[in-house]
């Protein structure tokens, strides 16, 4: 079809109509607990009968986010997340980081066979490792502030250092280094810098977007962990949200409850994903450009 | 300033020989250009004395010491890559200043030497930017920057030029010429280009396959190249070389011809010779001459003319059907198929084995 001026408002029109209808797809059950956090229970099961469902309106109160809070930690469930979420994801960054490092660049005999095994681990689902992990990690020795101590059940520690690792974060930085040009990092061994100076001076601040695309998965994988806290948390105090949420349940409480429990539970990840999201798209399609 | 030894230098990847023994003294002071087509080796040399590739066999040695074993930061060499290799999250300012910043310089220190590589390299206009704001040729001279400011014993040079427009090339190939000068520095230079090859150079290294051809200052190596392959190599257009029969030899010269060709007697330069033999008669073309009708040694039809204005050279094919170019350095007309006799001073040709 020939470029027609007239024609190009009426396209221009269409395609956002059926973007925005796709968006919505996307946005009404997100639009849906939010609205009916805010609504008492009769209410928030009559409207679901209509479009009133995803409009604020009628008996509009915050009373069910005080219900939640009565009823279970969800404070102390949502920091304990946070907390363990944003250390795995910074410890993450900086050892997978560093392990790629040594992949990408250094020679070292074995390397090869190494990352291999390494990249072998990502075909292993946690299903198969949670038991035996379970029982190594009841048996480890720490030493805190009370002195020696033996298993780290009941932790943040058993909660964050099993995750710090993993194949998938690894790999993603070993081919982004690999996509950078040899030529720099040369450069910066020729000037007198040291592995570690290339490391922090040279390859980090050229790593923006893959930092970005790993935290962002890393922080879903964590901010979602449920199998594993369930196993090797009991206490109430290091509890994280998930875990909070089967608990919560059941507590038999009203879905007006349920819907303000999971609103917040939902707002960090997506004030977290805003933040990245520019980073975390341009890391997607600039691995798209190379191939 | 050092002297920069390659003793017996070899190179393999796997199976794969790069670097086929390899004896090259360089001078202090010194500006040599290691120049070959690709896959030569050429810059894989470089890469080995800035210690970014190790050696398989031989001995390097820099200022007098033996380096072998040493990172590249320890060997006192700057680089200056192909692709620039500058900093791109870095200002230019940084990047100049990066390996003093790493060596822990003094803030005074830094500007100190920052401002006297810009003033160099007269770019005092830009030391805020980044180098994502600057041209092919600005960035290139970001990068002779970052590598004077450290005051190294040598500069290494990989294809500076290679990714710099023809014009802006000539000015960079200059501006490295007067470098040169006002540093003093050892230089070691790779291109592909002999155009920069010869007018930068003390010394060439002409290779071949991971081997030396022949090392010598650029005009002994242009008028009395030790081998075929240099012969070739060197000067634009490229020598002519006419496949002749040795007619007989007496002492230092031989009397050769063919076909298309009158004899001639060429000396030899002590090159093995067996008379009836086969040899390459070597003839560059800005040696050759259009004379009148019935005075040629050669003889040919016009296939094709280029007119540059200061230079025609011309495409000829002679009685035997081979190629020959001359170049003629005025305007002259010719037009396909015109008939041209051509002749050149015997004392300027070169005669070589027909296996080398």
């Amino acid at each position: 079809m020939a470029f027609d001026p007239d024609n190009y408002g009426l396209r221009l029109f269409v395609r956002y109509l059926v973007l925005c209808l796709i968006a919505l797809i996307f946005i009404f059950p997100l639009v849906f607990m939010i609205n009916s956090s805010f609504k008492p229970d009769n209410q928030l099961l009559a409207d679901t009968s209509s479009l009133r469902a995803f409009v604020p309106v009628g008996d509009i109160s915050l009373n069910n986010y005080f219900g939640a809070f009565r009823r279970a930690p969800v404070g102390l469930f949502v920091l304990n997340s946070v907390l363990v979420t944003g250390a795995t994801v910074l410890l993450s960054l900086l050892i997978c980081s560093l392990a790629a490092f040594s992949f990408a660049f250094l020679r070292w005999k074995g390397r090869d066979v190494v990352f291999s095994i390494v990249i072998a681990t990502l075909i292993i689902p946690f299903e198969t490792i949670a038991i035996p992990l379970l029982l190594l990690v009841s048996k480890l020795p720490w030493i805190g502030l009370e002195g020696l101590q033996w298993g780290w059940l009941n932790t943040y520690r058993v909660q964050i250092i099993p995750w710090i690792a993993d194949g998938l974060t690894i790999f993603l930085f070993v081919q982004y280094f690999k996509g950078l040009p040899g030529e720099l990092i040369e450069a910066g061994r020729v000037e007198g810098a040291s592995w570690w100076q290339v490391y922090y001076r040279i390859v980090m601040p050229l790593s923006g977007p893959v930092l970005a695309t790993a935290a962002i998965l890393k922080f879903l994988v964590m901010y979602n962990q449920y199998l594993w806290p369930l196993i090797v948390v009991q206490q109430e105090t290091y509890r994280p949200v998930m875990v909070g949420l089967g608990y919560f349940f059941q507590l038999n409480v009203a879905w007006g409850e349920v819907m303000a429990y999971l609103t917040l539970i939902t707002v960090p990840v997506l004030i977290f994903y805003l933040f990245l999201q520019r980073a975390f798209i341009a890391s997607i399609a600039s691995t798209g450009v190379k191939g | 300033m050092a002297e920069v030894s390659l003793k017996g230098i070899k190179k393999s990847y796997g199976r794969v020989d790069v670097i086929k023994g390899v004896d090259i003294h360089i001078n202090e002071g010194e500006f040599v250009v290691f120049v070959g087509p690709s896959g030569c080796g050429k810059s894989t040399l470089l890469r080995v004395v800035a210690g970014l590739e190790d050696v398989t066999e031989g001995v390097i040695e820099i200022g007098g010491r033996v380096v072998n074993e040493l990172p590249p930061k320890e060997r006192g060499v700057a680089m200056v890559f192909q692709s620039y290799a500058i900093f791109p999250h870095m200002t230019v300012r940084e990047n100049i200043a990066f390996g003093l910043t790493i060596a822990g310089a003094s803030r005074q220190e830094k500007q100190q030497k920052v401002a006297e590589a810009a003033r160099i390299l007269q770019m005092e206009h830009l030391l805020d930017r980044r180098p994502s704001q600057l041209s092919g040729g600005q960035r290139q001279r970001v990068a002779i920057g970052r590598a004077i400011t450290r005051k190294p014993a040598v500069f290494l040079f990989d294809e500076p030029l290679s990714n710099l427009d023809a014009a802006l090339r000539m000015d960079m190939r200059m501006e490295i010429g007067r470098l040169r000068r006002q540093l003093g520095t050892t230089m070691i230079y790779v291109t592909h280009d002999q155009v920069e090859a010869m007018t930068l150079a003390d010394r060439i290294v002409v290779l071949k396959d991971g081997q030396v051809m022949q090392i010598g200052a650029p005009m002994e190596l242009y008028h009395q190249p030790a081998n075929r392959f240099v012969a070739g190599f060197l000067g634009a257009p490229s020598m002519n070389f006419l496949k002749v029969d040795v007619l007989d030899l007496d002492g230092e010269a031989a009397t050769v011809g063919n076909q298309s060709l009158e004899p001639i007697r060429v000396t030899t330069r002590r090159r093995p010779f067996r008379k009836d033999g086969k040899a390459i008669l070597g003839i560059r073309p800005q040696h050759l001459r259009a004379v009148q009708s019935g005075k040629g040694m050669l003889h040919g039809v016009v296939a094709h003319a280029e007119r540059l204005g200061s230079e025609t050279v011309v495409d000829l094919t002679l009685r035997d059907d081979r190629e020959l170019i001359a170049a003629f350095n005025e305007d002259k007309i010719f037009q396909p198929g015109d008939a041209l006799e051509l002749a050149f001073d015997t004392a300027l040709a070169h005669l070589f084995p027909e296996e080398g």
